[in-house]
């Protein structure tokens, strides 16, 4: 990352810490979702621990968010009384679990960006973030593998396995778009070696999940068409409102409870 | 999974502890292949640091003695109390053994 450096501001801080926090609550809610449901008792375990991993990646995201912004607000103050317009996830964290494959699919075209973006942002010029970053890279890492093995295995698997893996790949791939496009906090955050361009990501990802689609025997779709407007805030999928009404129950119904 | 008739094989799971003791058994689980047991047995077994090693190996693929065989494999050795190291007189100075 660049050498010359431009300080951010602390909203723009604020909120490139809020993006990386709120992808991994929403996705570790969404996994945490197939708790008691999973098809066999060895995928519910590993999904559990999955969305333990992104929670507890979350609090150190969400906590250093709170510090920047200085007004008060924790992890949890941010993980559950802010809004679903204060949300600064990518979209396809957000969408619903779907079948298990559908689920694995969003969880490995997450996963294979996650873990390049922590690998660039453990070069970080921000020495908390790289810590950050270095020790989730470690739980990234094994989620991507696992993820990779069970598309793999799914995708050149079983006639149904198979249609399954294909239609989950052609429901989500136009959510893949967004993880490479930069906005002005990406800009900020670059000019201050901070984190990546967005885009420079894109050919190693590209790469990565050609392999793994090949020996999946899954076809990717040509239209590279890409959704926005989730980690920018300003257009979220129906889907999020939802699951924040069960995120956040507890602490809409008791406002600063404690236990 | 979607046949019954398809159900992955049972693996039995060894995980080592630290460095320099064995590989325990610790309970078994189903996987589709080898591999796939070492990650299921890494999310089901290791998950509050239990291991530093974990070998898999195919139930099918262990030979066991038979419990009905328990006479003449191991009462023989009943009565034989000279294999047992315990007539020697261990100094104090050399401690717990």
């Amino acid at each position: 990352m660049s050498t010359s450096q431009t300080e951010p501001n602390k909203g723009e801080l604020f909120e490139f810490l809020c993006r990386m926090g709120d992808n991994t609550l929403v996705l570790g809610h969404r996994v945490s979702e197939w708790c008691g449901h999973a098809p066999v008792l060895e995928e519910d375990i590993a999904l559990a621990n999955t969305a333990l991993d992104l929670i507890g990646q979350t609090t150190l995201w969400l906590d250093l968010a709170g510090k920047v912004e200085d007004a008060g607000r924790d992890a949890d103050r941010l993980a559950f009384h802010r809004d679903v317009w204060d949300f600064r996830n990518l979209l396809l964290v957000e969408q619903p679990n779907g079948d298990f494959g559908q689920t694995i699919m969003r969880q490995f075209l997450f996963d294979a960006w996650h873990l390049s973006q922590l690998t660039a942002l453990m070069e970080s010029s921000d020495a908390q973030i790289a810590a950050i970053a270095e020790k989730s890279s470690k739980e990234a890492t094994y989620h991507l593998e696992r993820a990779t093995d069970t598309v793999i295995g799914l995708g050149d698997g079983t006639d149904e396995s198979h249609r399954r893996m294909q239609n989950a790949l052609d429901l989500l791939w136009p959510y893949v778009g967004e993880m490479f496009v930069a906005d002005a906090v990406d800009e900020a955050m670059v000019a201050a070696g901070i984190a990546p361009d967005p885009a420079s990501l894109r050919p190693a990802y590209d790469t990565l999940v050609n392999d793994v689609f090949t020996a999946a025997t899954l076809t990717k779709p040509q239209d590279d068409f890409g959704h926005r407007g989730g980690k920018s805030g300003k257009r979220h999928s129906e889907h999020l409102g939802h699951m924040l009404t069960q995120m956040q129950w507890l602490q809409r119904a008791y406002p600063d409870a404690t236990w | 999974m979607s046949s019954t008739t398809h159900e992955w094989p049972l693996f039995e799971i060894f995980i080592r502890g630290q460095h320099g003791l064995s590989h325990r058994h610790v309970g078994s689980l189903h996987a589709a292949d080898a591999e796939m047991a070492i990650k299921n047995a890494r999310d089901v077994y290791t998950r509050r640091n239990e291991g530093v090693s974990i070998w898999v190996v195919e139930a099918t693929q262990i030979a066991a003695s038979s419990p009905e065989e328990k006479g003449p494999l191991y009462e023989p050795a009943n009565d034989k109390v000279y294999r047992h190291p315990t007539f020697f007189d261990i100094p104090d100075e050399v401690g717990a053994m």
